[in-house]
């Protein structure tokens, strides 16, 4: 009995989880596993589309011969790299006609003109030409012609699904003398990004923990740059920082602060003088960092505050007695009671910023010094057209992401065994 | 310590005061006032002399006069220092000063001989700082897109600093961005666009998630764990490495330039996040209440309708919410996907406008103002939910 209820579980089960577990591996895993199989295959944007074989056709009469029609069509094969085999042709015809001096490759049959034109290299092209008479003489209705299209089909082969693959994209990827810099900026990106998402969210989570006015709409305020829409946000920001004609440099200019416009998006290195030494700052990629650290600090916040509700006011109320000061209590009871929000916070936001892909394309399109390893997938696979190279390139990040992960979930289960 | 305590406190509250009078006048300036400095050092030392004189005052008068007084003095030199300039902007300063003075009215000569009370001082008016420091800077990119929406690109060449709205004009001509975006850039069609795409994407992945949430919280089948944690992985997968793959199956497929391939990419993304956040509700409702209705004879189907879904309405809300602002604020496949302008959504639109190089910057930001006013106003109307979603599903962002 309790065998065949377990069954009956089981079943019910399947039924409820089917649909939702096939649209996720169609559309989620099943690309994550062909981007093994592209990544290892030469292939083109271009060569995406299938060939195939195409025909136009055209109907003129023919002078003086009422009862004659002639057709042209123009045959094609699409593909200019490819060939397709076995091109197989037909098209039909009016009632009461009949073809004068077929092409030997065709037959007329019941009203039909089938062809079968064989292969079709890349490039092909040819005009092929068939005059039609009515049986008795009567005069040709040119309509009746235009009425149907030829069909054709042909044979060609999916690049996508041939078996020669190849290594020389993830050489090139290796070899390429900017993947050190690629993986840096990535880094770099990625790292400060975080660090700076989550000191600022401690900040403004340890100002809303306290009483005042306006409280709720400040909280409401902060989470605006997390839930508005990324174009929006990256392109007013454009505007803002823009050399020329940006608020930003203008309100600079105004003041007198700086003396010459700053380009923030377009300018790769700045040099800043410290006691004499100088550094070379990586100017847009701090600018998109704090693009960055902007837009996501307010998750930092949520969770902090969050947290921090929770913290027992007894803790605060004792270490009143104790006698410790402002400074103490925030050492000493605040941060040890977010910590373990922090490093989940910081695994999180690490694994996100490692994959940010939107806000530096819309902000410098990874131009000066702002290329990190996702916008190189894209400009790979789409500016440059490679698109064996852009599944190389997202291969590194689908490693180094299962990496993080791995990190990840062994930082989780170490926090659920303690609690 | 006294003595400390009370350099430290007008240090830090001088500061403050000159914080909150630039950005004031950050704002006139861009109302199209001249103001051609930010006068650090006279604010600096006003703010020293008033936070000596308000201690000292302390004692002898009470705190409205003192307020008042230190308040209109500040004002008047400060009219003097900058004169000609509009009467609001004074009047602005005076509010601030108020608002500063008032401030510094709760201390007096008893609070620095407390322990720590440089600490408390300097966490005290970081926290102010901070209110307005973190106000200021989030609001400001809104606050621009919003007034360039109202400018025109002449206005805005002439002087890129003077966002003053000129209300006197007609309503036309005050709105015409906006009319523009609707009328010639065709952006009602987008906006329709973006709905079906967000809206469907929220029912599909309800109507798939919500059964299999369901499973995963209380049958017991074959591969449940491994079903439960590839949910949490494949949702922390990136868009740009699906990107690839399912733009090369999606154009030998000619399922690009739809609405309804963009449909299916957001629904299958959503699933994991919506699944995972609903079994997490789902496990917490008693499972008494499951058992009754087994009792009574209803199929998993009646357990899910009558029991489930009335019971987990707030949280069913949440994953709706969020899944909308997944779906609304989309980017990367949008712009993968949609290359005909008849089935662009509106992030796609705007970024398009973008390409376009010479499209007025006023039209592009109305474009920005369309897209982000309707996120916003679900933000601020639903907050609580929205929240909720936010921090259960915030293992992608």
């Amino acid at each position: 009995m309790s065998n065949t209820l377990s069954k009956i579980e089981k079943r019910t089960a399947y039924a409820l989880t089917l649909p939702a577990v096939l649209i996720v591996f169609a559309i989620v895993l099943f690309p994550i596993f062909s981007n093994v199989w592209i990544s290892f295959k030469e292939v083109q944007l271009k060569d995406i589309r299938i060939p195939e074989p195409r025909a136009k056709k055209i109907v003129k009469s023919v002078k003086n011969e009422d009862s004659k029609i002639k057709i042209i069509y123009k045959l094609r094969n699409s593909s200019l790299i490819q060939d397709i085999r076995d091109v197989k042709f037909q098209d039909k015809f009016p009632n009461n006609v009949q073809p004068v001096d077929l092409d030997e490759r065709c037959k007329f049959i019941s009203n039909k003109v089938q062809c079968d034109f064989g292969d079709w290299s890349k490039k092909y092209r040819e005009q092929l030409v068939i005059f039609f008479e009515t049986k008795n003489g009567e005069k040709i209705e040119k309509k009746l012609f235009k009425l149907n299209k030829p069909k054709l089909k042909g044979k060609a082969d999916n690049i996508l699904l041939t078996t020669d693959f190849t290594l020389s994209n993830f050489k090139k990827v290796f070899t390429n003398y900017e993947f050190k810099d690629l993986l840096l900026t990535t880094f770099y990106y990625t790292f400060f990004g975080t660090v700076g998402a989550i000191v600022f969210g401690i900040l403004s989570a340890q100002m809303v923990n306290q009483n005042f006015r306006g409280r709720s709409f400040i909280r409401s305020t902060l989470l605006f740059p997390y839930v508005a829409p990324v174009v929006a946000l990256a392109f007013t920001w454009e505007l803002l920082l823009d050399p020329n004609s940006g608020t930003l440099n203008n309100l600079l200019l105004n003041y007198n602060i700086i003396d010459k416009p700053i380009n923030l998006l377009g300018q790769k290195y700045v040099s800043i003088f410290v006691f004499g030494f100088e550094f070379k700052l990586r100017l847009a990629l701090t600018t998109v960092i704090i693009f960055e650290i902007w837009r996501y600090f307010p998750l930092a916040f949520l969770f902090i505050l969050a947290r921090l509700q929770a913290v027992p006011k007894e803790l605060y109320e004792a270490a009143d007695i104790d006698g410790a000061g402002p400074y103490t209590k925030f050492m000493n009871i605040t941060l040890p009671q977010i910590t373990a929000v922090i490093s989940i916070l910081f695994m999180i936001r690490f694994i996100w910023n490692f994959n940010k892909f939107e806000d530096i394309f819309l902000l410098t399109g990874g131009a000066s010094g702002t290329r990190t390893l996702p916008i190189n997938v894209y400009e790979q696979g789409f500016s440059i057209g490679d698109i064996g190279m852009g599944s190389a390139v997202s291969m590194v990040i689908v490693l180094l992401l299962l990496f993080f992960m791995l990190i990840y979930f062994k930082l989780i289960g170490k926090r659920a065994n303690e609690s | 310590m006294r003595v400390k305590s009370i350099i430290t406190f007008s240090i830090i509250s001088s500061f403050f005061l000159f914080s909150l009078i630039s950005i004031w006048k950050i704002l006139s300036t861009l109302q199209g006032i001249e103001l051609k400095t930010l006068n650090f050092n006279f604010y600096f030392l006003s703010g020293i002399i008033i936070s000596f004189v308000s201690i000292f005052l302390s004692e002898k008068l009470n705190k409205l006069s003192i307020v008042i007084i230190l308040s209109s003095v500040f004002v008047l030199i400060d009219y003097f220092i900058n004169s000609s300039l509009p009467i609001w902007h004074y009047i602005g300063t005076f509010l601030i000063l108020l608002f500063f003075v008032n401030k510094l009215s709760k201390y007096n000569k008893k609070n620095f001989s407390y322990n720590f009370s440089t600490q408390i001082i300097f966490f005290d008016f970081l926290t102010l700082f901070g209110i307005i420091f973190f106000s200021f800077v989030i609001l400001f990119p809104f606050y621009l897109m919003l007034v360039t929406s109202f400018k025109t690109q002449a206005l805005l060449l002439i002087n890129p600093l003077d966002f003053s709205i000129d209300f006197t004009q007609n309503i036309k001509s005050l709105f015409k961005s906006y009319i523009i975006v609707f009328t010639e850039y065709n952006f009602g069609k987008y906006m329709l666009n973006s709905s079906i795409v967000s809206i469907g994407t929220v029912i599909i992945t309800l109507l798939l998630g919500i059964p299999a949430a369901y499973a995963v919280a209380r049958l017991n089948f074959f591969g449940k764990h491994f079903l439960s944690t590839s949910i949490l992985i494949i949702y922390m997968f990136p868009a740009i490495v699906l990107v690839i793959p399912l733009y090369t199956v999606f154009s030998q497929l000619g399922l690009r330039n739809s609405v309804f391939g963009l449909l299916i990419i957001y629904t299958a993304t959503t699933l994991p996040v919506a699944i995972y956040m609903l079994q997490g509700y789902f496990k917490s409702i008693p499972k008494e209440l499951e058992e009754a209705g087994i009792m009574d004879g209803q199929n998993w189907f009646g357990i899910i309708v009558k029991i489930i879904l009335p019971l987990s309405l707030p949280a069913i809300a949440s994953v709706a919410l969020y899944v909308f602002m997944i779906a609304w604020n989309e980017f990367l496949f949008s712009l993968m996907f949609l290359d005909s302008p008849s089935s662009f959504t509106l992030s796609r639109a705007i970024q398009f406008l973008n390409v376009g190089a010479e499209t007025p910057r006023q039209y592009l930001m109305a474009g920005s103002v369309v897209v982000t006013l309707p996120i916003l106003f679900i933000f601020v109307y639903f907050e609580k939910y929205l929240v909720s979603g936010l921090t259960s599903g915030s293992v992608k962002g």
